[in-house]
């Protein structure tokens, strides 16, 4: 992927402080320990991956951030608050979005009313509005339809507006997903394995997307990602998980010449 | 070929959003609200307007109110019965409670009485979900039935029991004009204004956010939760809005239908039959109510009116039995052939038309 | 003192009556939890099963005149042409279908099952008298047990011994399990679901038909042993939808709760709160554990 590179160097973004700072996490359903005593922290505006064999803990932590699940110990700190576990609307309402590793789309509505749903902590109208509908729930509306149709150009899926989600293919679906979670105008993104199933075209382009959302909006960006070459092309820093616990973490370059990392994932024995 | 919408753009998001895009569709709406306005009226006769059309707009409200509950929100629900009771009792109350009260208010409050009592039992849908919150419903359903019979206070502790339901009037205030509802076509007038203007509402809340959140909820409630939508406010107000269309459907069928207020009409067998009526009608689709109240209302007259055309006699009690086979033999084939009910048959039956009478 | 051994005594009677009663309920939601354990499938006409079992094996008797040990084999023949009829028209059209469609399909069924019934077997109420020891035993010469009742926990009991070691012993018990747990992945090992769906609702059948024999003896077979399955809903809750062993417990917690409180807390708010009492005493439950007693809790996976 050499396009990347020029990419990477015009390299206009700020890397400010810990947004997100995750301190001895550990996660267990009964006896399966899904995540054991993790630590690490991601600085605003950064592209953060966290990368690691199926089953290492990857998407439990990414819940547990959200909120969907509650580890046993440990704190998370998010923009200054300390609490020892998050709640989901709590989450959201304060800018954490998220796309998941199985598509997690309304697949009873269409494309434009999954992205409108991204919209909803900002739209405040009443039931009694909205059965009026002419005034302030229909002026609500447009001004939100209008955003939403600014993130439809961007992630390029005119095409789809009013398709039913549940009939597109897995790569738009996915886009549309991250449509969605960008209407709600997140701080911090998680992507559970955002380019999973797609061809290379639909990799570019999505990194494409990923990099914009992280150049030009400022969104700090923390990702779930298989495919080593994008993950070295685009992260900041990268932090390796195995068994539920932290192997590595740091740039490309160094995590890439961890020997850890290249014997539980890079290759090499096992 | 009549049915294509080339040519017709819409050049700003408001008229995207509009309920009807369609030229085509809009005029078709228009003319079935100046046949039910006028047409009707003027030509239909008393027995058929007041035995299946009257009734028929009655239950496609609380058709309406179900499908906001189960179709929509997802939550189902096997209570209908018991929330149009409530409706009905409640209206009563302030009718005789409080005598001043505008018959249209009455109404409303008997909705509004409803949507409470939907909300209290729509607060265990947080914890309890799928099969385990339909028994819960039905828990509703057989409270209530026992309620409204062993309460004395709920009937004005009536020695018979059967209690009439107050006329309809709507009176000039400080005057002493009154227009009476008393006829059969001003019976019809007056609900069929009743049920455009709910379903009008309705409409508008479902294509809100509001209704996205309960499509949301219905689709993966944890998605949901985790975009934040907070998920007992979307099923409460679920539960409040479906509880307050079946509650004032029930006062309606009270006061206009029966004239009496009786437990006895807001069985089980009302809460399945317009289960059936969304089931087959199309659920999460507010022309599917119609359609379905429709079906289930004109499927017994055909039942009862057909066969001796075909020169068969059968027994009244072997009509309902037979009625009971034909309800479930549709549901599982609607189930198995279109989930979404008549409603997406007529949808898809539009896309045809768009190309009709050519294949392509 | 001895007015209190008197009211103790009563007490003992609504407390067995109502015990055994309850194991009558639990006949009807075993019926539920096999179908549920094997296949996912809430079936709202077990109910219905019940009664056309019941309706079934009286009406034979009626009609061919048969000994009633004829009219139960072929009861249970009846009931296994359904089975195999509902894989093949209604459940094998709907494989993969939500939950809640095969539970509106199951209303459905129900439907049509009463109908069908009523309309080969006629709709007056039948007296099922096959023998069963009925009228009054006395324990301790004192405290009144019903025969009926006592026979039919019996029978009750047996059923579920039975039907626990076939689930957990047997071969097909365990493929049974399996399909429970995820259509897709039984198949993909090789299991067949059209079999193992006509086995488990042909067993639900025949537990529908003893349950159905034993509410027929004590209350003649009508109409409203369909509703009275609408009981097994609470049971079923408080049990949880796939424990065997929950569904016995439930059952005897239901029945017992409903006797005692129509006895002694019904005079008190007027009384015949037998219709809702178990659906409240269900749904209290629910909110301290939405599982149920025995049932798996759920871990949800985004």
């Amino acid at each position: 992927m050499s396009g990347m590179d020029t990419l990477m160097t015009d390299d206009t973004r700020t890397i400010g402080d810990t947004l997100l700072d995750v301190k001895g996490i550990s996660l267990s359903f009964g006896a399966v320990k899904a995540i054991v005593d993790v630590s690490f922290d991601i600085r605003k505006g950064e592209v953060r991956a966290i990368i690691g064999p199926n089953g290492a803990g990857k998407t439990s932590m990414l819940n547990c951030i959200n909120g969907f699940y509650h580890p046993q110990k440990g704190t998370i700190t998010y923009k200054g608050i300390t609490r020892s576990k998050m709640k989901p609307y709590e989450a959201a309402s304060q800018g954490i979005g998220r796309t998941f590793q199985n598509v997690a789309l309304f697949k009873g509505m269409s494309t434009l009313d999954n992205i409108m749903t991204g919209r909803n902590l900002k739209m405040k109208t009443g039931i009694l509005s909205a059965m009026f509908w002419r005034g302030p729930a229909e002026k609500e509306e447009l001004e939100h339809r209008r955003y939403v149709e600014d993130i439809v150009d961007f992630l390029e899926i005119e095409a789809i507006r009013k398709t039913p989600v549940g009939r597109l293919p897995y790569g738009l679906q996915k886009r549309v997903e991250l449509g969605r979670a960008l209407a709600a105008e997140p701080e911090l993104l998680l992507l559970d394995e955002p380019m999973a199933g797609m061809n290379l075209e639909e990799k570019e382009d999505m990194c494409r997307f990923i990099l914009d959302v992280n150049d030009e909006f400022g969104t700090t960006i923390c990702l779930i990602e298989h495919d080593m070459g994008v993950v070295m092309d685009i992260s900041d820093r990268v932090m390796v998980l195995d068994y539920g616990g932290k192997i590595a973490d740091g740039t490309p370059d160094e995590v890439r010449a961890d020997q850890n990392v290249i014997d539980a994932y890079l290759g090499g024995g096992h | 070929m009549f049915y294509r919408e080339a040519g017709q753009f819409s050049s700003n998001y408001k008229e995207d959003q509009a309920i009807f895009p369609i030229r085509q569709d809009r005029i078709g709406i228009y003319l079935i609200l100046i046949v039910a306005f006028i047409v009707i009226p003027l030509t239909v006769n008393d027995y058929f307007m007041s035995a299946i059309l009257t009734p028929f707009l009655i239950l496609a409200l609380a058709a309406l109110g179900l499908n906001v509950l189960t179709g929509y929100a997802g939550q189902l629900s096997l209570g209908t019965g018991g929330f149009m009771a409530v409706g009905a009792f409640a209206a009563y109350k302030f009718a005789t409670g409080v005598p001043d009260m505008p018959i249209v208010m009455v109404l409303l409050m008997g909705g509004l009485m409803s949507a409470g009592v939907g909300i209290m039992f729509g607060i265990p849908s947080l914890r309890i979900k799928g099969f385990y919150l339909a028994v819960a419903t039905l828990a509703a359903q057989f409270f209530i039935e026992w309620l409204f019979i062993k309460v004395g206070w709920f009937t004005n502790y009536s020695a018979s029991g059967v209690i009439t339901a107050p006329p309809l009037a709507i009176g000039l205030p400080f005057t002493d004009f009154e227009y009476v509802f008393n006829t059969t076509t001003r019976k019809y007038m007056f609900t069929l204004t009743f049920v455009v203007v709910l379903a009008l509402a309705t409409k508008n809340i479902v294509r809100s956010h509001i209704g996205r959140g309960w499509m949301a909820v219905r689709d993966m409630d944890i998605a949901a939760e985790i975009i934040g939508f907070k998920p007992l406010n979307t099923k409460l107000s679920a539960f409040a809005v479906s509880s307050f269309l079946c509650g004032v459907a029930g006062a309606l069928w009270a006061f206009v239908h029966l004239g009496t207020v009786e437990p006895e009409a807001f069985g089980i067998n009302r809460s399945f039959s317009i289960l059936f009526m969304i089931i087959i009608g199309g659920l999460g689709s507010i022309l599917g109510a119609f359609i379905g109240a429709g079906f289930i209302t004109l499927l017994p007259l055909v039942l009862i009116n057909v066969p001796p055309l075909l020169g068969l006699n059968l027994a009244v009690d072997l009509i309902e039995h037979i009625q009971f086979m034909v309800f479930g033999i549709l549901i599982v084939f609607f189930l198995i052939v279109e989930p979404h009910g008549l409603a997406r048959l007529w949808t898809i039956g539009k896309e045809k038309l768009r190309t009709w009478p050519f294949p392509y | 003192m001895e007015d209190f051994l008197i009211e103790f005594y009563f007490f003992l009677e609504v407390l067995i009556s109502g015990l055994l009663t309850g194991t009558l309920y639990s006949l009807i939601a075993l019926g539920f939890v096999l179908i549920f354990k094997a296949s996912g499938v809430f079936n709202f006409s077990q109910g219905a099963m019940v009664l056309f079992a019941a309706l079934s094996f009286v009406g034979v008797q009626e009609k061919f005149g048969v000994p009633w040990p004829v009219a139960f084999v072929l009861a249970i023949g009846i009931m296994v042409v359904f089975a195999y009829l509902v894989e093949k028209l209604v459940l094998g059209k709907l494989v993969n279908q939500e939950p809640i469609i095969l539970f509106m399909a199951t209303i459905g069924i129900t439907f049509f099952l009463d109908g069908f019934g009523q309309t080969i077997w006629g709709s007056d109420i039948k007296v099922l008298d096959i023998g069963i020891p009925t009228g009054p035993l006395f324990l301790f010469d004192t405290i009144l047990i019903d025969k009926l009742e006592l026979f039919a926990g019996l029978v009750a009991g047996l059923m579920v011994v039975g039907l626990a070691i076939f689930f957990n012993k047997t071969r097909i018990g365990r493929a049974l399990r399996a399909v429970a747990d995820d259509h897709q992945a039984a198949l993909s090992v090789g299991i067949s679901l059209k079999t193992i769906w006509v086995v488990v609702w042909s067993a639900a059948g025949l537990v529908g038909l003893v349950a159905g024999i034993m509410w027929g003896s004590k209350l003649g077979v009508q109409f409203s042993l369909s509703l009275i399955a609408l009981k097994a809903l609470p049971v079923l809750i408080l049990g949880g939808f796939t424990s065997i062993p929950g569904a016995i417990v439930g059952g005897l917690i239901i029945g017992a709760g409903e006797k005692l409180a129509e006895i002694y807390i019904g005079p008190f708010i007027g009384g015949a709160i037998e219709n809702w009492f178990a659906y409240m005493l269900a749904m209290v439950f629910l909110f301290f554990r939405p599982q149920g007693l025995f049932g798996e809790k759920i871990i949800e996976r985004v």
